[in-house]
């Protein structure tokens, strides 16, 4: 028996499946099985205990102005959180990589604690900082210097700022992280040479830093992207009942309005299944543009 | 590398199978030295105290009955999540939970988990507000007891009342309403009064008094009816022609941006049901004394003047393990004569059982409230007190008018009021 155990486990054929088969079960579990019991139930309407088959009912409906709105303020919201969060961390990252900086290592840590805070707990304080009306802290400082009060929850792009400025403040520590291991390896005989050449900083920073640290930024990238589409958190904590005029609407919220709230789980799943498209068109187009699908040369 | 993955993974797969088991154990029902364990979920840290009250004289009058209740506490939205989710999953559901009226249509779609009620309904049903049992019932069975009235007046504050020289006694029909606002208006420079734009209040209630509402008696779409969209104009009117109103600061009366601007006299009158005096209580202290209750003016003769709105419907779930005995404690903590006028004493609710209307309890003066007896109010319009219709489709319907109608009509004015209410009801219909 034990001999049989043995042989198993030292065969080059099957140990391989014996190790990867903690992550396909979970794999399975957790991903493939829900993934297809979505995609079965955006096929039906699912009420508890009756469960009937609706045909495309359900991507029918999808056509509203609520989902154009949500892709809308998506796409927004993760063009111009990416557009502060790669390259300001960039610029961060190197000025604390550098060695004249006094003091770099507690700038470091001060930088990465935001994202320790859980979005709700520093959503509610954003919340309450940017209050509608003259009682609101930022409305009361912007009244000191002349400027009249903003409905920050209460309009598009106010309420677009308020998102936008709560998802930078929390994930600039994360990218600047990223960034600082990225330049650390760089090697240090590149900016020697690089000096003996008679480079400026500038274009030691646009010609060696820049391209050596691509893996990273893409890497960054992708899962910004991903992190844009898949936001919540910051419209949950804003606007966590109703919104007015579906301001804080992202294709999350979508879903969790309508499968959730309006416990229309049918519908939510359809939704959840364009978004799965989009999201993986998405990065594939972008890895593709990138060339990671190409082999090593 | 990939062995600390696999060993990772190991964990989480161990962990994620074995907490259900230990979440599971909290819920075993055994009763020990006959006191039988029962829990319950509530939205509302007042209503706790309310439920804890309630048992403590429960186990007095019930010794051979006991109850272990553990109440558990959560913030609104995400109880209610949490409720259609173990509901959906089938395990995880309290015996006993407080559902807010806003999300109760959901628990009645498909098969309904929630337990029939009538047993201890109908021997009672004729001293109560009929409406109340209403709103939590589906095809003449009653899934949930009402907790309030929730009967919508207006709270005047006398003060900037006697500062503009108006009495705010005389105002009757909505055009009196609209003449003081201007007189008030141009006497103190404050607005009569603010409308919810993110929120549905107060022109759900000046709808229904009229006639009109959301959904009709079969649950059909009407939010698009002729009443609704006078109703919605008037409202805009008041706001940009006759600017006696403004949109309310933070945009509902549950913001906290809301509560600092009423308190310091921002306006003169608001439009709310009665259990917002607990909130006036909370969260408006300077306004003790100065404000007055009256009952909601009416658009035309014939309209009642007022409306039950809000509210919450406790119920006991088809997943207990003593359904008996938690319909029985229920019964006890909302029908009977004595839980009612604690409604009063305790929350500051107006209780939906009318015959304790006159309990001395009751008709005590309140301090805040300009030592008057508030109740005289709700016992002059007792019979004039409806609620809306809350049917399958009454979720979706509110949240509806809360998202795509009111802030985009009074606010935007991206859309005139027939305009916003016509695309509601569609989208509405689409949901049948």
């Amino acid at each position: 028996m034990h001999r049989v155990i043995n042989n198993f486990l030292y065969s080059k054929k099957y140990a391989p499946y014996i190790f990867v088969l903690p992550f396909l079960i979970s794999f399975s579990l957790f991903f493939i099985y829900p993934i297809i019991s979505t995609i079965i139930m955006s096929f039906q309407k699912v009420y508890i205990g009756s469960v009937t088959f609706i045909g495309l009912d359900n991507y029918k409906r999808l056509i509203s102005e609520s989902f154009f709105n949500a892709i809308r303020t998506n796409i927004l919201y993760t063009v111009l959180t990416i557009s502060y969060l790669i390259p300001i961390p960039i610029l961060i990252a190197v000025a604390l990589n550098s060695k004249l900086l006094v003091g770099r290592n507690a700038f470091r840590a001060v930088l990465f604690l935001p994202s320790l805070i859980s979005i709700i707990v520093s959503g509610v304080a954003f919340r309450l900082l940017f209050g509608t009306g003259e009682f609101g802290f930022v409305n009361s400082l912007l009244q000191k210097i002349g400027v009249r009060p903003i409905n920050w929850l209460l309009e598009y792009w106010p309420g677009m700022f308020i998102m936008v400025s709560l998802a930078c403040w929390r994930w600039s520590g994360v990218n600047i992280v990223y960034f600082l291991s990225g330049l650390q390896s760089i090697p240090k005989e590149l900016y020697e040479s690089a000096d003996i050449d008679g480079a400026n900083s500038i274009n030691k920073f646009l010609y060696i830093t820049l391209p050596l640290l691509k893996p990273i930024i893409i890497y960054v990238l992708t899962i910004s992207i991903y992190g844009g589409f898949a936001m919540f958190g910051e419209s949950f904590v804003y606007w966590n009942e109703t919104m007015p005029g579906d301001i804080g609407l992202t294709i999350v919220r979508f879903i969790y309005q309508e499968a959730i709230q309006r416990n229309d789980l049918g519908y939510g799943s359809s939704i959840g299944i364009v978004l799965l498209t989009i999201v993986f068109g998405l990065n594939i187009m972008q890895l593709k543009f990138f060339g990671i699908f190409k082999k090593e040369q | 590398m990939k062995k600390k993955i696999t060993l990772g993974v190991v964990l989480l797969i161990v962990c994620l199978v074995t907490t259900p088991l230990f979440a599971g154990g909290a819920k075993e029902t055994k009763p020990a030295g006959g006191v039988t364990k029962l829990n319950m979920w509530v939205f509302n840290a007042l209503h706790a105290k309310f439920y804890q009250d309630r048992l403590e004289s429960w186990n007095k009058e019930n010794p051979n009955r006991k109850i272990d209740l553990s109440i558990e506490e959560y913030p609104n939205v995400e109880m209610h999540n949490k409720l259609t989710l173990s509901l959906q999953s089938g395990v995880g559901a309290p015996d006993l939970v407080d559902i807010n009226i806003n999300f109760f249509s959901n628990y009645l779609k498909g098969d309904i988990q929630l337990v029939e009620l009538n047993r201890v309904v109908d021997p009672v049903k004729d001293k109560f507000v009929q409406s109340r049992f209403e709103i939590y019932s589906l095809g003449g069975k009653v899934y949930g007891l009402p907790t309030h009235v929730g009967a919508t007046v207006v709270y005047y504050n006398k003060e900037i009342f006697d500062k503009a020289g108006v009495d705010f006694n005389k105002i009757k029909t909505w055009n009196d309403f609209i003449e003081a606002g201007k007189k008030v208006q141009a006497a103190t420079g404050v607005p009569m009064t603010s409308f919810e734009v993110i929120d549905q209040r107060p022109f759900w209630p000046m709808i229904v008094q009229r006639g009109g509402d959301y959904l009709d008696k079969d649950g059909n779409v009407v939010l698009d009816s002729e009443i609704n969209i006078k109703t919605l104009q008037a409202m805009f009117d008041m706001m940009h022609t006759h600017k006696i109103a403004i949109p309310m600061p933070g945009g509902a009366t549950h913001r906290e941006e809301f509560w600092p601007f009423m308190n310091k006299g921002g306006q003169a009158c608001l439009i709310m049901p009665m259990w917002y005096m607990s909130r006036f209580l909370s969260y408006m202290p300077d306004l003790k004394g100065k404000i007055y209750v009256r009952a909601m003016p009416i658009w035309e003769p014939g309209n009642k003047r007022s409306v039950g709105i809000g509210g919450t419907g406790t119920s006991v779930t088809k997943q207990s393990k003593n359904v008996n005995l938690a319909v029985d404690f229920l019964a006890y903590a909302k029908l009977t004569r004595e839980s009612n006028i604690k409604l009063w004493t305790i929350l500051r609710f107006d209780p939906p059982r009318w015959d304790v209307w006159d309990a001395p309890e009751l008709l005590a003066p309140d301090p805040y409230f300009g030592n008057e007896s508030v109740f005289k109010v709700l016992l002059e319009v007792k019979d004039e007190i409806v609620s809306p219709n809350n049917k399958l489709l009454s979720a979706a319907a509110q949240d509806l008018v809360r998202s795509q109608v009111m802030y985009k009509v009074l606010v935007e004015k991206s859309q005139t009021p027939a305009e916003a209410l016509k695309k509601a009801a569609e989208e509405l219909r689409k949901r049948k």
